[in-house]
């Protein structure tokens, strides 16, 4: 009955020490387990409607490892290094947060307090590396064309290698003006236009007889997108639409636009986790300093956020899977 | 706290690290290993480990052998990703995250209950999925 009854009306840190608890873990690990558990059912839940929507659309899906293909500071090609990057860093950082939890349970206080730093510089670089990982994407890489059915069709030179708009298409400057809320109606405004217009485009193309289209469809024995002939490439471009450059949530240069709206609402999510998880961090950090831990005679709040942050990482290792290898 | 004062095993017993700090230096080591080999095999995507691949060598395979190997619906090179990232979960959730030394139901309660809920919620989705293709495929118009 003492397990249940409420004895005394002040509860203290000492207290939680003596208590005996259920599986002996206390209150605050296991709520931490649980909602970890939860979410990691909600991760689950939109890593399975991306395999969903991959399912569906199998033949048309767009290859990451084509999208994914720049480093900072650097215009050639590496598919995979970056990301490569990202996860060594992020599993780097969830080393340091265990090496503080055991510094921890020595009692070490300097040594939880850098290591606790490190986690969260490390925890930065991942946030950023995020950050231009969605710029590169939303600028996009060559350009593509978006035909009256919403399919997406890029271009190849006779080699098979993708080519920018720019490299065949030059600009009449007969743009029309970007529709903004000062020059034109006050309540509704346009996203920028794009660099050149469809006529262009066609003309460029009809200039370059090396240039050809690839479509959205993989060739399954290859696992290769499709590259047309010039006549078939010509009647596709006669379909098309608009000019697209890079990736929203409307459009998509790379293919499918469910593609990027779950690049971006996974990887969101899951920037934001990591996010939260450094502001937690830098709240226990600062405890950790002023000796909130020390006169507590425990550090377990260093392991409970910990448990979050190996969870953050937890998840990016899936994410990786799913969004870049499989 | 089990894990307080002495140092568990790693591997039921395969590796014993000397103390806490060498066991996680050692697992960091274990995961990055993990990690390259994905990354290797994500760059040089081995030709041989492509689904149709399979189909089209089927001289020196025997049936029942194929059907298991299409049977997950996926290439045996996306079964080696996935079985990879369930290795490095694993590391990451027993040693990283103290699994290994917390009691055997609570532990039970957090990992048979995710698992069996994930396991679930892929099967009845990705079923769906593919039969939204084969219905909807044969709509999609391609040559113009």
């Amino acid at each position: 009955m003492e397990a249940t009854v409420a004895t005394k009306e002040h509860h203290s840190w000492a207290d939680d020490k003596n208590e005996k608890k259920p599986f002996e873990a206390s209150y605050g690990k296991m709520m931490m387990w649980f909602f970890i558990m939860s979410d990691a059912l909600t991760f689950s839940g939109f890593i399975i409607a991306y395999g969903a929507m991959r399912f569906k659309f199998i033949e048309t899906w767009p290859i990451a490892d084509e999208v994914f293909t720049h480093i900072p500071f650097s215009h050639g090609t590496y598919p995979m290094i970056y990301v490569a990057f990202m996860t060594f860093v992020l599993i780097f950082s969830s080393v340091t947060m265990v090496l503080a939890v055991d510094a921890g349970h020595q009692m070490k206080k300097n040594k939880v307090a850098w290591y606790m730093f490190a986690t969260i510089i490390g925890g930065a670089i991942f946030v950023g590396s995020q950050a231009w990982e969605w710029k590169t994407f939303i600028q996009g890489s060559y350009g593509a064309v978006q035909m009256n059915d919403g399919k997406i069709i890029q271009f190849v030179d006779g080699t098979g290698h993708q080519v920018t708009l720019e490299s065949f298409t030059t600009s009449h400057e007969t743009v029309r003006e970007q529709h903004s809320r000062k020059n034109g109606l006050w309540f509704v405004k346009e996203s920028s236009l794009p660099v050149f217009t469809m006529d262009e485009v066609v003309e460029g193309f009809k200039k370059h007889p090396e240039l050809s289209i690839r479509t959205e469809k993989i060739d399954l024995a290859t696992k290769t997108k499709e590259i047309l002939s010039r006549e078939a490439s010509l009647a596709h471009l006669a379909e098309g639409k608009a000019v697209v450059k890079g990736a929203n949530l409307e459009v998509n240069e790379y293919g499918k636009t469910l593609f990027a709206d779950f690049f971006f609402f996974i990887t969101g999510f899951h920037g934001f986790h990591v996010f939260s998880g450094i502001i937690f961090n830098i709240i226990i950090f600062f405890n950790v300093i002023i000796g909130t831990y020390e006169k507590r005679k425990s550090y377990e709040m260093v392991e409970k956020v910990g448990l979050y942050w190996h969870f953050v990482d937890l998840v990016w290792v899936f994410v990786f899977t799913f969004f870049y290898l499989v | 706290m089990a894990e307080h004062g002495h140092t568990s095993t790693l591997l039921y017993g395969l590796v014993k690290p000397k103390n806490n700090v060498s066991k996680i230096w050692w697992v960091f080591g274990f995961l990055s290993i993990i990690t390259i080999i994905e990354v290797a095999l994500g760059i040089y995507k081995p030709k041989s480990l492509h689904l149709s691949s399979l189909e089209s060598s089927i001289h020196w395979s025997i049936d029942w052998f194929l059907n298991l190997i299409t049977f997950g619906g996926t290439s045996p090179l996306n079964w080696i990703f996935i079985v990879l990232t369930l290795i490095k979960a694993y590391g990451i959730t027993w040693a990283f995250m103290h699994m290994d030394g917390e009691k055997k139901w609570f532990r039970r309660s957090i990992v048979w209950t995710t698992i069996f809920l994930i396991c679930y919620l892929a099967l009845i989705l990705l079923i769906e999925g593919s039969y939204l293709h084969d219905v909807m495929g044969p709509y999609v118009k391609w040559d113009y």
